[in-house]
């Protein structure tokens, strides 16, 4: 595999790993950026992994273009043979799926989607042979879920289901975007989830909400005082299926500001993961359940 | 000190020289779309180039100072006036306590820039004063202002009478060309269609802020047929969701290009054709809906020669402003 190069008007430079979505491409953008911020170039003011690229913002009139290209090209072959060892953690996110508020929206924009005479989830279900919204939302909310880029608004991370690629939930984007999404809609375009860290514009399809804020500008939620932002890149999350009144109580302990996201530090290593996936997500799961 | 918004106008917030640093978190540069303007406003009454001021979009607001200071207002031509008395634009002015500062017609541009001595005194927040909107994140109270805000001032002094002539300033023309280095996923266009796109006349869509200004009235671009990677999505203008630059050009469905600002979100799923050069940015944040555009590709030597002609066009404002 090698990078492909370009330079992005005359302030950045993109690498794309690959075209396609993989965790072994992701591992691969992650390494470069690393070794990008330990090498500590002068000029470089941006440092942005992607799900299977990433992009480097340079100021030229510190360094030449061609100059900060060699340097990165040269990173290339030890970023591609690192190990992929991660020392990460798993993160477990309360999810209300089949919520008033995503339906809402859903229903108010059926001409944007391809089937207008099926809601969001039914839709979804079906086209990925699913007999039911439950079976559905227990194939999404049984495994658990990477964060291979953080970005679009603030905080928004995208997430790759960590099962086999033909295991994997796609779902077209709407055909044309709405205007309005549900704060903190759990949603999916492509083979990506992604949680809506703030109201606003957005292309994914909804299934659900959570109760727990992942950005606070403000910086009071009790577990985003340090980063405004909760996820980053190589975080693990695992979904848990909740209903209206547990997602009452927690919205009621998130406005006291009394609860927090169960959190638990973790090793992952892709090789072990990519010999058997089920048995390292059954450990990781266990991290959080036998608490 | 303080400044009264009396009206907010249509969108005024607070900006500075952005706050860069945080893009892979998803939080944009932001800082005023026209940075050429924010730093000679503020150059003009005395302070800091990169000091807070307003950015008003379109239509100016109406404020009342509760002390005196120095004002100037450069970008597009939105005329000030103090208490209902025309005032020059791009030439700083003085106002009394009880002074209001109102607005007249935009006669050109897009963008008014109103820098006050002493700057606006927001709390800095991630290294800067300026406001995104999208993410309620900084500047007055993280959104744009409403009437009944008051604004804090901080301490300057500037002098009245000082201004910057049209020869130090970059003109407009029309139809703007925007200047682009070709690249990303130029690869899935077209031959034909890449040479379209450059001989089209386009026109500011009147969804244009400091996102993105998207354009419109070009023909649809034609992809090279493939199939596609897994995890980008089904439409042909799809790929697997990858950083935007500032400045990309990204064309949803091959129909719109919608060019990325200085409150771009960061990434996203669809194929950009390249990027806008950063000496043209400015440009961008003068064009008012329905204006004609047409880009023009350049290599990056032509736009690193284009860079180096904006700086010292700076360069020499400045060195004016401080003779």
């Amino acid at each position: 595999m090698s990078i492909r190069f370009n330079f992005g008007g005359d302030e950045h430079i993109f690498g794309e790993v690959s075209e396609a979505m993989s965790l072994d491409s992701f591992f691969i953008g992650l390494s470069m950026t690393n070794a990008v911020k330990a090498a500590n170039i002068k000029g470089v003011t941006e440092i942005c992994p992607a799900n299977a690229s990433f992009q480097i913002r340079f100021n030229p009139d510190l360094i030449k273009p061609q100059d900060l290209l060699k340097e990165l090209q040269s990173m290339e072959d030890a970023a591609s043979k690192s190990d992929s060892v991660l020392k990460t953690r798993i993160i477990e996110l309360p999810v209300y799926f089949q919520d008033p508020w995503t339906h809402e929206t859903c229903m108010r924009f059926r001409e944007r989607h391809q089937d207008p005479n099926s809601t969001d989830l039914e839709y979804s279900a079906r086209i990925n042979g699913f007999a039911t919204i439950d079976e559905f939302i227990a194939a999404y909310s049984g495994q658990p879920w990477f964060v291979s880029m953080v970005g679009f608004v603030a905080g928004l991370p995208f997430l790759y289901q960590m099962v086999e690629r033909q295991k994997q939930i796609q779902a077209p984007k709407y055909l044309r975007p709405r205007t309005d999404t549900p704060k903190l809609t759990i949603g999916h375009g492509g083979c990506f989830a992604a949680i809506y860290s703030v109201r606003g514009a957005g292309g994914y399809q909804m299934y659900g909400v959570t109760p727990a804020p992942i950005y606070d500008p403000t910086r009071k939620v009790r577990y985003l005082t340090d980063e405004m932002c909760l996820f980053k890149p190589g975080d693990i999350v695992k979904f848990k299926s909740v209903g209206r009144d547990e997602y009452d109580t927690l919205l009621e302990a998130i406005d006291a500001n009394t609860w927090q996201p169960t959190v638990h530090a973790a090793d992952f290593s892709l090789t072990e993961f990519n010999k058997d996936m089920s048995g390292t997500n059954a450990k990781l799961m266990e991290l959080i359940n036998g608490r | 000190m303080a400044v009264k918004v009396i009206s907010p106008g249509l969108s005024t917030s607070v900006q500075d020289l952005g706050r860069p640093g945080y893009y892979h978190l998803g939080i944009p540069e932001g800082g005023g779309m026209d940075r050429f303007a924010t730093r000679i406003a503020n150059l003009l009454v005395g302070n800091d180039p990169g000091a807070a001021l307003l950015e008003a979009t379109f239509m100016g607001p109406e404020l009342e100072f509760t002390e005196a200071a120095t004002v100037a207002v450069t970008g597009g031509e939105l005329p000030p006036k103090v208490n209902g008395e025309e005032r020059p634009t791009w030439e700083s002015f003085p106002v009394k306590a009880g002074d209001r500062l109102s607005f007249g017609y935009l006669k050109g541009g897009a963008r008014a820039y109103i820098a006050i001595s002493g700057g606006i005194d927001v709390p800095v927040v991630l290294g800067s004063r300026t406001t995104y909107v999208l993410g309620a994140l900084g500047g007055f109270e993280g959104r744009v202002l409403k009437a009944g805000d008051e604004l804090p001032i901080g301490a300057g002094s500037g002098k009245a009478g000082k201004s910057l002539p049209a020869n130090l300033r970059r003109p407009q023309i029309s139809p703007a060309e925007l200047r682009m280095l070709p690249g990303l996923y130029w690869h899935r266009i077209t031959e034909a269609a890449g040479k379209r796109f450059f001989e089209d006349t386009w026109k500011v869509a009147p969804e244009a802020d400091r996102i993105g200004y998207r354009f419109r009235g070009g023909a649809p671009l034609e992809f090279v047929e493939r199939e596609q990677p897994f995890g980008a999505g089904s439409d042909p203008s799809n790929i697997v969701d990858a950083c935007y630059p500032y400045g990309s050009i990204q064309v949803p469905s091959g129909t719109e290009p919608i060019v990325l600002h200085r409150d771009a979100v960061s990434g996203g799923g669809y194929m950009m054709v390249g990027v806008v050069i950063s000496a043209d940015m400015d440009l961008i944040a003068q064009l008012q809906p329905h204006t004609p555009a047409k880009f023009a590709p350049v290599t990056l030597d032509q736009a690193l020669a284009a860079r180096a002609d904006n700086a010292k066009l700076m360069a020499r404002a400045e060195e004016y402003l401080a003779g």
